[in-house]
C-alpha cells in the first residue's frame, strides 16, 4: 500500500478563544486508500487531540461527518484521498454556523425537518388487528429515491439560495416532505403543504440544482422540489379556476 | 460553556463566483434578458407592421444593420442555451413511471428536442 505526505489543511476555530477562525495545516503521513475522514482520525490520534469533527459510522450511511473538501460539500468518508492532490482543504459546511472547528450548529435544518412532518400519517385509523398497510412494488417505486437520504446537509451547503435565505426550508426537508406525499399509505399532504407550498418553502427554490449534484446517496432532491412546484400549481389552478372539484 | 457560533457571511452580489455549477445556473438566468429583449423586439415589429408597409420595410432595413444581425446571433445562442438547459432538466421535473420501472430520462428529453424540432420546421413552413 501506497503512502503520501498530504498537506491537510483545516478551518479552526475555538469559540472560548477565538474571534475567527483560521487554517492550520497538518502534515499527514496518508495511504492511499484512505479517505479524508481517516486522515482528520490521524490528525486527532497522532498530531492534535483539540481538533473537533463529528463521524459516527465511516461508511456513508449516518450522514455526520458532511464537509467542505476543497470547497466542495462532501462526506469525508467517501472522499477518497486519491482523489486529491498533496493539499487538501477541509471546512465546516457551508451555509451552517461554526460551532468549534469543523462542528457546525444543525438546529436550523433539524427545526426545518420536523416542520414538514416527514413520518406516515395514515389516511385513517386502522387497528393492528385490521392487518398491514399493503403497497404494491410500483406504488413503493414512487419515492424509493427519496428513502435513501441521510440528512446529511451537503445540499443545504450546496444551495446558494439556502446561503442567502436562510428561511428557506431547503433541499433535503422538502424532498423528505415529497417522499411521505408520494407513499400510497399517506394522508398527510395537506398538513405538508402548509409549510412546503409557502413562499419559504419550494417558490423559493430557483432550481439552480446544485443539491442533487453533490448528493452523497443520489437522492436527486431538486428533482423533488420541481414535482412540488407542479404539484402546487396544480392545486392553485384547482382551487382558483374549478372551486367545484374536490381535492 | 456558552456558545458563541461563528457565522460566515456570504456576498450578495458575487456569490455566484464561487463555483463553476453557479456560474453555469446564473449563464442560464442572464440569458433571460436576451429573450425579454428579442420580445419587445417582436412587439415593435408587431407596432412597425401595424403602421404600413413603409415602416415595415423600414424596421426590417434596421434589423439587417451590424448591430441587428449581432443581436440577433446572440439571442439564438442565448435561446438556445436556455432551451437545451431546461430541456435537459425535464426528467427531474416531470418523471413518468409505467408500472415498476420509470421511463428513460433520454427519452423525456428527447421528446423536447422532437417537439422542438417540429415546431421550429412549422414555424419555417410559415414564413418561407
Amino acid at each position: 500500500m501506497s503512502e503520501r505526505q498530504i498537506q491537510l489543511e483545516v478551518l479552526r476555530y475555538n469559540p472560548e478563544t477565538d474571534s475567527e477562525p483560521r487554517f492550520q495545516t497538518y502534515s499527514v503521513p496518508c495511504l492511499n486508500e484512505w479517505v479524508v475522514l481517516d486522515a482528520l482520525n490521524y490528525v486527532k490520534d497522532n498530531l492534535d487531540t483539540t481538533l473537533s469533527y463529528r463521524w459516527s459510522c465511516h461508511m456513508a450511511v449516518c450522514g455526520s461527518c458532511g464537509m467542505m473538501v476543497n470547497g466542495e460539500p462532501k462526506l469525508a468518508c467517501k472522499a477518497f484521498i486519491h482523489e486529491y492532490g498533496d493539499q487538501i482543504r477541509v471546512e465546516p459546511l457551508a451555509n451552517f454556523p461554526i460551532e468549534r472547528d469543523l462542528v457546525t450548529v444543525v438546529e436550523d435544518f433539524i427545526a426545518k425537518l420536523a416542520s414538514v412532518k416527514p413520518y406516515l400519517i395514515p389516511k385513517e385509523d386502522k387497528p393492528v388487528s385490521a392487518g398491514e398497510f399493503k403497497q404494491t412494488p410500483a406504488q413503493l417505486l414512487t419515492f424509493k429515491q427519496y428513502t435513501l437520504c441521510i440528512n446529511c446537509m451537503l445540499c443545504y451547503a450546496a444551495c446558494p439560495q439556502y446561503g442567502l435565505v436562510p428561511e428557506f426550508i431547503g433541499p433535503a426537508a422538502i424532498a423528505l416532505a415529497h417522499r411521505y406525499n408520494q407513499d400510497s399509505r399517506d394522508g398527510g399532504r395537506d398538513e405538508r403543504q402548509e409549510v412546503i407550498a409557502s413562499h419559504e418553502g419550494v417558490w423559493e427554490c430557483s432550481f439552480v440544482g446544485a443539491c442533487s449534484e453533490v448528493c452523497p446517496k443520489h437522492v436527486d432532491p431538486a428533482g423533488a422540489l420541481q414535482q412540488v412546484k407542479v404539484a402546487s400549481t396544480i392545486d392553485w389552478y384547482k382551487e382558483h379556476l374549478m372551486p367545484w372539484v374536490k381535492k | 460553556m456558552s456558545r458563541k457560533p461563528y457565522i460566515r457571511e456570504i456576498s450578495k452580489t458575487n456569490w455566484f463566483f464561487s463555483q463553476p455549477r453557479y456560474m453555469r445556473y446564473m449563464a442560464r438566468e442572464v440569458t433571460c434578458i436576451f429573450i425579454l429583449v428579442y420580445t419587445i423586439l417582436l412587439v415593435f415589429a408587431l407596432k412597425n407592421l401595424a403602421q404600413g408597409p413603409e415602416a415595415y420595410a423600414e424596421f426590417l432595413e434596421a434589423l439587417n444593420s451590424p448591430l441587428g444581425i449581432l443581436f440577433n446571433l446572440a439571442a439564438l445562442v442565448a435561446a438556445v442555451y436556455h432551451s437545451t438547459s431546461w430541456f435537459n432538466v425535464t426528467p427531474q421535473a416531470m418523471p413518468i413511471q409505467r408500472g415498476e420501472e420509470f421511463v428513460p430520462g433520454n427519452i423525456i428529453v428527447g421528446a423536447h428536442y422532437g417537439g422542438w424540432v417540429v415546431i421550429s420546421l412549422i414555424v419555417l413552413f410559415l414564413g418561407v
